[in-house]
């Protein structure tokens, strides 16, 4: 029959495909790499880096959380040698679990230390910034917050967009706790709340919803908005950032080594190692809008330069506690 | 009837045993996680009135859902399966197609159509004063949200089950008397049962384990609460523990549903079923039951194919989708047929001696398989991809990571899909059948593939479409168990709208569609589908 024939050759087809896509063994001078960064902002980088240096590299793609508890789950046998991950969050999470191998002191060194595991475990490679967008037509520049205090206050009433189940606004929750105290952090939540502030699932909707003027402030990450204005120039949305407080964090996004390369860690630091060096930075700093971690990389001009940004001092490896922030957004009513 | 075993037993016994032993997987990785915590923990996380308000959540959105996709697909099914409606068949496609839309771009067209403020509904209001809408944001738009991209798996297995139903029956019931709508509510509804259960079934399921529509629509869902213990305090024993409530919720909610099932039969005595029944003639009702047709049509396939388009376009002309992700869009969409096509092949190759079992010889492996293979589709996808990946590096390592493993996950994933519909197809064949076929002197196995296969092929048609469209969706299996570099269109699409690429994601999503449409039609055309013409 015609149909079963044809069902028969596509069923050869798949077994074919299947067995030809089998695990290769690892060379030297092959690695794989799970990324929690997007394929549309590292691979371009990554194949370079694979040219350059000679290294046959394959790539997972996917989210960092999910990403870090595959190699959780996988254990040693993990296929993975270097780990890049959005969040530092994630990186913890291994480092908590002795997943992490130590780095070379050299190569910690390019970063400041405050942008890297203070148990040298993971070094940050670029940054991303906790920030306020608000809606250029309805807001004046001069009724604009000064600190994330002042977004409780009865201007912005109903007028906040925030993203509590989202990993970036836990991380500066959890910043908050660290500044400010357990308190002060709770009561700022339950104040927002009772502000009416509208929760959205994740950053992009907030940036959009700005754009219509359903909300005319959001509580943000920098580079959603370059994304709306390049594909529309004329998109209303500005940045603004508060000063020293929690509103301004620096979010890290960082590379570690994986146990599982313990007897073959080369490839995997050379790979790191182009990640740091001066031409991958500029490439954060210009085509991914991003901040290059490393010292000494120039940004584009018309960007807030790091230096300006003042950023709370915080210690980022202890923004891993997000159970307690969890809980303290269960109890707010938040999640 | 006489219970005989007119089956080749042993072969069906072992095919469905595999079928068990994989459906297993997700279960046993759960129990062994949560297993870790210790018990008055364990009991803790159970009754935290916390989570068994999100739970109830949950349950109280499955079945909003399941009943508004009652509203939408019951008369769809009718409209396309019994009546002259006027271009029957492209209405048939149509009303398949919301389940190729990525829910993604459904609901974000939702908001972006009905939004308070700023929406395009709002706009056009404007010059009459309208400032503001109603809000859909909330229960209301999470219920539509899910429930209009996912009643076209109510809506295939009615179409199933309709078809199954000879005219004879209902000829009969005219005669005796009854009026048309009498025989509808008495005759017809009652013999769609088993199909009318499997869909609602999978509805409710599917809204279950959905994370992005109630996130956008800010209802809060138990989904969304073993997420977050994975992905944010990646503890993963307490995870396993809340999804292993969630398990238990469905169990229940099964067992509700084996305890009204019936041993009634759903053939008629008189063997095959005989030719359809004639098609009702609209008459003045015609163009309401087309403007019905065009109402769902608008919200659950315009306008998200729409809102595609508009974000490619938006893309060309600020010269921000670079030209090589159209040639790059083909690759993709080969391999999404490719894992789809296979995935809806190997569940029909299995669902089918699971069904005959159950249909025929119920007992309590078959019973088994069913109810797992109902809660691996109700778990949230993170869930079964890490039972995978747990067994995939221990047991299989040489598949880990290969095609074949993630075809497999597709399997475990989407079962109950090809389960659901080809068990209502056999229920409503005639035992005696296959019997008399080897009274002739058949040998059982050709009883059963001359005789018996041909006359449930709609219902296999039926789950493997089912399969095939909602593999073309699967993410977090396909992130986490495909090979390195090997990407789907829902792959595509979560990676653009993560990095905030809408005009790359809008292009996989009108793909998705545009890949869908054509599968639809040759399965409604090659099987003779469109109602009224079943058996060529």
């Amino acid at each position: 029959m015609n149909l079963s024939a044809s069902r028969r050759g596509f069923l050869a087809t798949a077994a074919g495909l299947t067995l030809a896509a089998c695990a290769k063994p690892p060379t030297p001078r092959s690695l794989t790499i799970y990324s929690g960064r997007g394929e549309n902002l590292i691979g371009p980088l990554l194949k370079k880096a694979g040219d350059e240096l000679g290294l046959e590299i394959s790539v997972r793609y996917g989210n960092s959380a999910q990403m870090a508890l595959a190699i959780l789950e996988e254990g040693a046998k993990t296929p993975a040698s270097l780990f890049l991950s959005q969040e530092s969050g994630a990186l913890g999470a291994l480092a908590r679990e002795n997943r992490l191998l130590g780095l070379p002191q050299d190569l910690l060194n390019k970063v400041d230390a405050r942008f890297r595991s203070p148990r040298g475990v993971w070094v940050g490679i670029s940054g991303r910034t906790r920030v306020i967008d608000y809606n250029t037509t309805l807001v004046k520049p001069d009724e604009l917050p000064a600190s994330i205090h002042d977004l409780s206050g009865l201007r912005w009433k109903n007028q906040v967009g925030w993203a509590p189940a989202n990993g970036s606004f836990q991380a500066f929750l959890t910043a908050f706790r660290l500044l400010e105290g357990e308190d002060k952090a709770l009561a700022w939540l339950q104040a927002m709340k009772a502000n009416g502030a509208k929760t959205y699932p994740s950053n992009a909707p907030i940036v959009e919803a700005l754009g219509r003027g359903e909300i005319q402030l959001g509580l943000t990450n920098n580079y959603y908005l370059y994304r709306f204005t390049a594909e529309r120039p004329d998109f209303p949305v500005a940045h603004h950032y508060t000063r020293g407080d929690a509103g301004a964090l620096m979010l890290v996004s960082g590379g570690a080594l994986l146990d599982s390369a313990r007897d073959r860690q080369e490839p995997a630091l050379q790979v790191l190692r182009y990640l740091l060096a001066s031409e991958a930075q500029t490439h954060f700093a210009e085509a991914t809008n991003e901040y290059p971690l490393v010292t000494g990389i120039p940004i584009p001009a018309g960007r807030t330069p790091l230096s300006e940004l003042r950023p709370p001092a915080i210690d980022l490896s202890q923004l891993e506690d997000l159970e307690g922030t969890m809980n303290m957004l269960t109890s707010a009513g938040l999640l | 009837m006489t219970r005989t075993r007119p089956w080749p037993a042993a072969a069906l016994a072992a095919a469905t045993a595999i079928t068990f032993v994989s459906l297993s997987l997700p279960l046993v990785y759960l129990l062994q996680r949560a297993a870790s915590i210790g018990a008055s923990d364990l009991l803790a996380t159970l009754i935290e009135p916390a989570n068994l308000r999100v739970l109830a959540n949950s349950a109280l959105l499955g079945i909003a859902v399941a009943a508004f996709s009652l509203l939408i697909a019951l008369p769809l099914a009718v409209l396309t399966t019994r009546t002259d409606l006027p271009a029957r068949r492209i209405w048939t496609v149509v009303s398949i197609l919301p389940l190729a839309v990525p829910s993604y771009a459904g609901s974000f067209a939702l908001i972006a159509a009905f939004a308070p403020r700023g929406s395009y509904l709002q706009l056009i209001l404007e010059p009459l004063g309208v400032t503001e809408l109603p809000s859909i944001i909330g229960w209301p738009g999470a219920i539509a949200g899910i429930a209009l991209f996912s009643y076209p798996y109510l809506l295939l297995t009615l179409r199933t089950g309709l078809g199954g139903i000879p005219a004879a029956t209902e000829e009969v019931a005219r005669s005796l008397g009854l009026s048309r709508r009498a025989t509808f509510f008495r005759v017809v509804l009652p013999q769609l049962r088993p199909s009318l259960v499997a869909g609602l079934l999978l509805v409710a399921l599917y809204a279950l384990r959905d994370l992005g529509t109630p996130a956008l629509m800010r209802v809060d869902v138990f989904t969304r609460v073993i997420y977050s213990h994975y992905t944010l305090s990646f503890d993963r024993n307490r995870a396993a523990a809340l999804a292993l409530m969630l398990a238990l919720m469905v169990m229940a909610l099964l067992w509700v549903e084996a305890r009204t099932r019936t041993r009634a039969a759903y053939f008629s005595r008189r063997g095959a079923p005989g030719r359809p029944a004639p098609l009702i003639a609209l008459g003045r009702w015609r163009w309401p039951a087309v403007a019905f047709c065009s109402t769902v049509a608008f919200f659950s396939v315009a306008l998200p194919a729409a809102m595609s388009a508009l974000w490619v376009w938006r893309g060309i002309s600020s010269a921000t989708l670079p030209a090589d992700r159209f040639a790059r869009g083909l690759d993709v969409t080969s391999n999404s047929l490719l894992v789809s096509g296979a995935a809806a092949i190997a569940v029909i190759a299995f669902a089918l001696p699971a069904a005959i079992l159950a249909a025929r010889a119920p007992g309590r492996v078959t019973s088994a398989v069913e109810r797992f293979s109902y809660i691996a589709f109700s778990l949230p996808g993170i869930v079964v991809a890490l039972a995978l990946v747990s067994a995939g590096t221990r047991y299989f390592p040489a598949l880990y990571q290969t095609l074949a493993l993630l075809i497999f996950a597709c399997f475990v994933l989407f079962f109950p899909q090809g389960l659901g519909a080809t068990r209502s197809a056999i229920l409503q064949l005639n035992p005696q059948l296959e019997e008399s076929a080897r009274s002739l002197g058949h040998t059982p196995w050709h009883a059963l593939r001359e005789v018996a296969i041909p006359l449930v092929r709609p219902g296999l048609v039926t789950g493997g479409l089912l399969v095939f469209l909602t593999a073309m969706k699967e993410l977090p299996a396909t992130l986490m168990l495909a090979p390195p570099g090997f990407d789907t269109l829902a792959t595509r699409i979560w990676k653009a709208t993560e990095d905030v690429y809408f005009a790359e994601a809008g292009l996989y999503a009108l793909a998705m569609i545009a890949v869908s449409g054509p599968v639809i039609l040759a399965v409604v055309r090659r099987s003779g589908w469109a109602g009224g013409e079943w058996r060529e």
